[in-house]
């Protein structure tokens, strides 16, 4: 007995050297990141850095980054921004001139990402961002900022196109729908609404309500009076998670009767979860949904990547894998590749390489326009069907067909 | 503009909308207004500015959304949160305010600032950053074509509120610790002089400042969405409210908190709902002037 416990002590030692002496053999490529842990965008910003890491796990057992011949692991220097501008651009400057980082990965939110961009600029630092869809972040004519996202005026501007088919469909003129918006004063929800009211007036459509939400949102009532008065044929709300749950709660409430209803962070705010049936029907924009059937070496499908996502993060067992989640690790993909094709750790090398990507990834294509945005990758547009998440649009991917108009 | 002339024309185009939002508005000004009267109180017994409150009524919304989470059924959170604040009020009464309620004005609104600051991130530590809301599987009562809706759960919440409010007014005119407590906010040192322990008068004032708060918030988590930061909202609130009744006037209280309520929601519907918190400071300015020119006339000196 003394003897087998001696050698299985001897064998402890050694695989201990051989797995130091193999850790020890990749370098490593440190990256930064200043993201929300605390304040408002705390619950996104812990989405995405658990993308973050969750990448660097896998590539890290998928035998690293190869660099010319050498292997490398991901490691990342994460500060809390507090959910603020200011904040932000003061961890991005101590990040790249205090902690040499070379490399940035995003913050949450677009407001954080434009004020941290200025920074990377200045410094020429690359950042591969994954949570900034605001499309003020690629007119600015930034060199060293991409994102994997979809821009923002695309996340719900599908919805008014669909709208528009159905009134077709029932003999009326697409111009007769009214739409109704009620988003967020911020960067991001700013964009939806463009996005929306520009495809409205393409179509012809009337904006009957058109309001703005405040930043501590908890009650929508008011609106929700007007949009029973006004009867609009589509009902646009993006507010973060506090949105989409107030939203929810209170159309069912006030028993709002609008054939469709289209809404941002339905997964954030857990809306089938916390509201049951009360989510019925609710169309949900989408950067990504895991039954979509994108593919990549590295993660597998987009439904192997939630498996796996979700046997590595147990808390996320009952709910769905967000997907500011999957384009946090898409982003550090992006990353892997860049530096992989650039065969070099020089920054200027691997921006151009990164400005080269071409990649299919679980995530969907990536490829990136002179901009820094994707282009590769369409909006998807979801109903909560009996409690589920069924793709609607675009009908290139729908798997499931819209219920119209909404019970 | 046009949209604001609009919305002025739907009031009267459908009157019915008038009644909605007063009545919502007296739902959201009755929780406003018990938040209010544990400010007063702590202000008045005490001379403490307690910028935290908002913080104390989002903690009560947390007690009894936790209780929700482990099984419990919902109202019983209203009483849990009560007592449990009540506890978390003594603690912070020892921990931090005995120190400051000698100190000068600017002590004691620095250090209950601090305080609003750390509850709010524990709460975002201990229960993440996600909105939080219990839902109550009570129906929902329409009248006027479906017009007007008055969910049972707000209905609960007013009636618990108004309860809370009724018990606590009762306490104060008949109890002997309610006397104390009113003695003392009339004159601290003539209430010791008659025997009074005032260090104890304080510390129950805080902690049923703190209790009442928490009630308050385990009565908006059942009828709105609670989340760590959103504290701040119903500290200004309060303040207003408060700043409108003055103090020891808890008709006052209630009569202010009912009608910012109902003005929010007002302005809510005319100017749009991003305004909403922009009128309560509005009001705020609003009764300040007032309020001194008010006290321009009384101002009296000796010559």
């Amino acid at each position: 007995m003394k003897k087998l416990s001696m050698l299985s002590i001897l064998m402890a030692a050694i695989s201990l050297t051989f797995s130091q002496a193999s850790l020890a053999a990749c370098g490593e490529i440190h990256l930064g990141s200043a993201i929300s842990l605390t304040g408002k965008y705390a619950t996104n910003g812990i989405h995405a850095k658990n993308g973050y890491e969750y990448a660097i796990q896998k590539i890290k057992e998928n035998g690293g980054v190869m660099v010319d011949g050498k292997c490398y692991n991901f490691r990342v220097t994460y500060y809390d921004d507090e959910s603020k501008g200011d904040r932000g651009a003061t961890l991005a400057e101590r990040l790249i001139s205090q902690d040499k980082v070379q490399y940035m990965l995003g913050p949450y939110s677009s407001g954080m990402t434009k004020a941290i961009a200025p920074v990377t600029e200045k410094y020429k630092i690359p950042m591969v961002e994954a949570e900034g869809a605001s499309r003020s972040l690629f007119n600015k004519g930034y060199k060293y900022l991409f994102a994997v996202l979809s821009t923002s005026e695309q996340y719900l501007a599908s919805a008014v196109t669909l709208a528009g088919e159905m009134a077709e469909k029932q003999g009326k003129k697409a111009s007769s729908v009214k739409v109704a918006i009620a988003v967020e004063n911020d960067p991001f929800s700013l964009d939806i609404r463009a996005g929306v009211s520009e495809d409205a007036a393409k179509l012809g459509m009337k904006v009957v309500i058109d309001e703005k939400l405040p930043r501590d949102l908890s009650d929508m009532s008011a609106i929700l009076t007007k949009v029973k008065l006004l009867k609009p044929d589509l009902l646009i709300v993006s507010g973060h998670s506090k949105g989409a749950a107030t939203a929810v709660r209170q159309i069912e409430e006030q028993n709002i009767k609008v054939p469709m209803i289209a809404i941002t962070h339905c997964e954030a705010a857990d809306v089938t979860g916390k509201f049951g049936d009360a989510a019925n029907d609710i169309l949900c924009s989408t950067q990504w949904a895991e039954t979509l059937a994108y593919k990549d070496p590295l993660f597998g499908s987009a439904s192997e990547y939630e498996m796996g996502f979700k046997n590595a993060y147990p808390e996320y067992k009952d709910k769905k894998v967000p997907y500011q989640t999957a384009q946090a690790t898409a982003a550090v993909y992006v990353f892997k590749d860049a530096f992989e094709r650039a065969g070099s750790l020089d920054k200027e090398k691997v921006r151009d390489a990164i400005s080269e990507t071409d990649l299919m990834t679980f995530y969907g294509g990536i490829k990136f326009s002179a901009a820094g945005n994707n282009i590769a990758k369409p909006m998807v547009l979801r109903q909560i069907q009996d409690g589920k998440y069924n793709v609607v649009a675009p009908s290139a991917f729908a798997s499931h067909k819209l219920n119209w108009p909404r019970k | 503009m046009d949209q604001i002339l609009g919305n002025i024309g739907l009031l009267f185009e459908f009157p019915v909308v008038n009644l909605k939002i007063v009545l919502d508005g007296i739902m959201v000004g009755a929780l406003f207004a018990l938040a209010a009267y544990g400010l007063a109180l702590v202000w008045g017994v005490m001379n403490v500015k307690n910028l935290a409150q908002g913080d104390f009524v989002i903690s009560g919304g947390y007690v009894s959304w936790y209780l929700v989470q482990n099984g419990f059924p919902a109202l019983l959170g209203v009483p849990v949160a009560f007592v449990v604040m009540w506890g978390i009020g003594w603690v912070v009464y020892k921990l931090v305010i005995s120190r400051v309620i000698e100190r000068d004005l600017f002590t004691s609104l620095l250090a209950t600032f601090g305080l609003a600051i750390m509850m709010a991130q524990i709460l975002n530590l201990l229960f993440g950053s996600d909105t939080q809301s219990v839902d109550l599987d009570y129906d929902v009562l329409y009248f006027f074509d479906g017009f007007i809706d008055v969910p049972i759960a707000k209905l609960i919440g007013v009636l618990m509120a108004s309860v809370l409010a009724a018990g606590v007014i009762i306490f104060m005119k008949s109890s002997r610790m309610g006397q104390a407590i009113r003695a003392t906010a009339q004159d601290a040192r003539a209430a010791r002089v008659m025997g009074i322990d005032t260090e104890k008068v304080y510390a129950f004032t805080f902690s049923l400042n703190s209790a009442i708060c928490g009630a308050a918030g385990a009565i908006i988590v059942m009828v709105w969405v609670i989340q760590p930061f959103y504290g701040i909202s119903y500290s200004i609130r309060a303040f207003v409210i408060v700043t409108a009744a003055g103090l020891g006037n808890l008709p006052g209280v209630i009569a202010a908190g009912l009608g910012i309520g109902a003005l929010e929601q007002y302005g809510a519907h005319i100017f749009g709902i991003g305004y909403q918190q922009a009128i309560a400071v509005m009001l705020l300015l609003l009764v300040l002037l007032v309020r001194l020119i008010q006290q321009r006339r009384n101002r009296q000196v000796l010559k």
